[in-house]
């Protein structure tokens, strides 16, 4: 549910440390009816222009305090929030060129009544504004 | 004492996740129908509950709202994370304990009831009645598609409750478990997913003809579907057409409903849930709490249309309104949200 709202149109923008380029990011939504605690957030996949992320370059941002995706699956006094929009950044040296890219996101939840851990994906076509 | 109508903001999910809608819009709204059962999913209306806290700010603001609009706050759903530990199913003694904090919240709100999932044990249930009790509220257990009243899962709940001696526990029961035909929203889900249409029609009259689904299952396999067709099918082991009646051995333990539905046509009908019958059996068990809209269309329309929630909680509170016997249709006089939000 809610698959075509998980990545946020007109979010996709270059990712910077001390004025240097160290990666893109964009915004993102957990595609469910309820927020989950970060510990239940089992993955964030993210493909750009077709190819796979690195599981370790994914980085969780939200209300200021950021997150690698191993850290968040103990992290059990957060949350990602209903509709809430966190800051998905992919660490990539020189991070994007300027123009349209294909971003794809997938979710790897774990629900505590699903007899199943499910995976929402999703792709949109972002443009990285110069 | 009359059965009273009221939404579960659950229904407006499309809405608020994109911050098209507001608390104040869904309540509003909700009210104008003269819906004034207020139902929220805790988690879902507030931020931060329950891994961190939730501003004041924001009950205050629910309160003020419920008391702008004349409404009642039926019940907080609880979600219970017992798998919020990675490899461990929290023991229950932590359920326990998990459940005594949603209490509190739930008391925090000013709401009677406690919705918890069908999946929680008896046991957990029993043990937090006393306190449930102490606050004066009262836990129930959403009888949900696939589980139904009899069920002995269901029983075994039912039997744990009454040994309990305590009435602060009883049932929710959700009225998607009275399918009585295959949902139109499904079926043309299942089409623009490619289910063959010869398949996806045999489907829906395996339905109609309430097959046992295992022989519809093999029946499936043996045209030829695969992915989704498997899919459409297996929909068939998880709901079923049961009998709204089954609710009257449990009527003094039922102190809320989930009003789900799928679709309501422009002529005040859900295709799928016979709600003639439902209203039927409600008011011959001498039911005087709310029935709480569930709307749950809109994952099934999604990757199609916008789901427009708004209209279909209205058309389902007129035909709610109508079988209720009140005189005139609910309207809703002031626009439900004001600006498009991303």
């Amino acid at each position: 549910m809610m698959d075509n709202k998980m990545i946020v149109e007109g979010s996709l923008a270059n990712y910077a440390e001390g004025g240097v380029v160290k990666g893109f990011q964009f915004l993102g939504r957990l595609p469910y009816y309820r927020g989950l605690g970060l510990s239940m957030v089992e993955d964030i996949a993210v493909e750009i222009d077709g190819e796979t992320v690195a599981r370790e370059d994914v980085r969780f941002s939200v209300r200021g305090k950021t997150y690698t995706l191993d850290e968040m699956e103990t992290v059990y006094d957060d949350r990602w929030n209903f509709g809430e929009k966190a800051t998905i950044i992919v660490l990539k040296d020189g991070g994007l060129a300027h123009g349209e890219h294909q971003v794809g996101m997938a979710v790897r939840y774990r629900v505590s009544y699903l007899p199943f851990v499910p995976t929402t994906r999703f792709t949109k076509t972002l443009a990285l504004a110069a | 004492m009359a059965i009273k109508r009221g939404v579960s903001l659950y229904s407006y999910q499309n809405e608020t996740f994109t911050g098209k809608m507001t608390l104040e819009d869904c309540i509003r709204t909700s009210a104008e129908l003269g819906a004034k059962g207020i139902e929220v999913i805790g988690e879902q209306s507030f931020w931060g509950w329950p891994e961190y806290a939730v501003d004041p700010a924001a009950i205050a603001n629910w309160h003020g709202l419920i008391a702008k609009y004349d409404c009642v706050p039926v019940s907080h759903d609880f979600m219970l994370d017992y798998k919020r530990f990675k490899g461990r199913i929290m023991s229950v003694e932590e359920q326990v304990a998990s459940v005594r904090r949603d209490i509190e919240f739930g008391a925090q709100l000013g709401v009677k009831y406690l919705r918890a999932l069908v999946s929680i044990s008896p046991e957990v249930l029993v043990a937090a009645a006393p306190y449930a009790e102490e606050k004066g509220l009262k836990i129930l257990i959403e009888v949900h598609a696939p589980l139904h009243f009899d069920h002995p899962w269901i029983v075994r709940h039912a039997e744990a409750f009454e040994k309990s001696g305590s009435d602060a526990l009883g049932f929710l029961p959700d009225m998607g478990m009275f399918l009585h035909a295959f949902p139109p929203v499904w079926y043309e889900k299942f089409l623009r997913m490619g289910v063959p249409k010869n398949i996806a029609d045999y489907i829906v009259k395996a339905y109609e003809d309430r097959t046992l689904s295992e022989y519809v299952v093999q029946a499936v396999r043996d045209m030829g579907a695969e992915g989704p067709a498997l899919g459409m099918v297996e929909t068939l082991r998880h709901n079923a057409a049961f009998e709204p009646k089954r609710m009257l051995d449990y009527m003094p333990r039922i102190h809320n409903i989930h009003g789900k539905f799928y679709e309501i046509t422009d002529d005040y009908v859900e295709p799928s849930i016979p709600y003639d019958q439902i209203t039927a059996v409600l008011k011959q068990g001498g039911y005087d709490g709310y029935i709480c809209s569930e709307y749950e269309g809109n994952r099934w329309i999604e990757d199609a249309q916008e789901p427009d929630s708004v209209e279909q909680v209205r058309r389902q509170q007129v035909m709610l309104a109508r079988l209720l016997g009140e005189p005139e249709d609910p309207r809703i006089t002031t626009p439900a949200y004001a600006v498009a939000a991303e």
